[in-house]
């Protein structure tokens, strides 16, 4: 299930991740290290540049119980929200 | 969720390979799977240290394969377009323009990330290549002890 724009940016972020700049697997490596700063049930924005982080953040997040909530494309980068689920 | 496990086996020495192996290694842990990557053959090079290693008593036809391979990750070959070995620095060089890591911080990153690297003992032996030739952080077994790990394994590859 994926949420519009508007509610995602309305979302209160736990913790935000940068992995601008980075490619393949830094995405997930960089999601993998920040998500245990994050409560369980919080938010957790990752930054990429990587457009395979488009798909390989959702694939991370069902193998790992946790859920993805969308994405969008915002000033050249993109935002991408997971909620931590346990 | 349950944790799986996936092994690789590393023959292939050659830098791109060697590149693939790790980063789908790195991946899997990123997604908590437990790894192994068993290096043999060729793929033990991608394990040996940079600088030359004094070692114990070694065979003539030993010391002439180590001689002869590349120590490390920064001196294998591309398996295509090597260019007597112009080809990995061109590659090298995209891969940073790229900020794709660099072959020394995925290995650096494997170990961080708690990734099983066993050393096929064997091998080692036929190529003339000692423990204290290779890296830190590795296991040294056989191929009953990949089996082992394979067995509960949902992924094996052989690169």
């Amino acid at each position: 299930m994926t949420v519009a724009t508007e509610e995602l940016k309305a979302l209160t972020i736990a913790q935000v991740v940068d992995a601008r700049g980075t490619s393949c697997p830094g995405p997930i490596l960089a999601a993998k290290k920040a998500i245990g700063g994050v409560p369980v049930n919080g938010v957790m924005e990752v930054l990429a540049t990587d457009s395979g982080t488009l798909k390989d953040l959702p694939a991370w997040s069902k193998k790992m119980g946790h859920e993805f909530l969308g994405s969008f494309d915002d000033a050249g980068y993109l935002h991408l929200y997971l909620r931590k689920m346990k | 969720m349950d944790t799986t496990r996936k092994t690789i086996i590393l023959f292939s020495g050659d830098f791109d390979k060697v590149m693939a192996a790790f980063i789908i290694a790195n991946g899997a842990a990123a997604m908590d799977d437990d790894v192994t990557m068993f290096f043999t053959f060729w793929g033990l090079n991608a394990l040996r240290r940079p600088e030359k290693v004094a070692t114990s008593r070694k065979s003539p036809l030993q010391k002439a394969f180590a001689a002869m391979m590349p120590r490390g990750p920064g001196r294998l070959a591309l398996s295509h377009m090597n260019f007597a070995g112009a080809g990995p620095k061109l590659m090298q060089r995209m891969m940073r323009q790229q900020n794709v890591m660099s072959l020394e911080e995925l290995i650096a990153t494997a170990r961080e990330q708690g990734i099983k690297m066993v050393a096929c003992t064997m091998s080692m032996d036929i190529m003339g290549l000692r423990a204290e030739e290779l890296i830190d952080g590795l296991e040294f077994a056989g191929v009953a002890s990949y089996l082992g790990d394979a067995d509960e394994a949902n992924v094996n590859l052989f690169i």
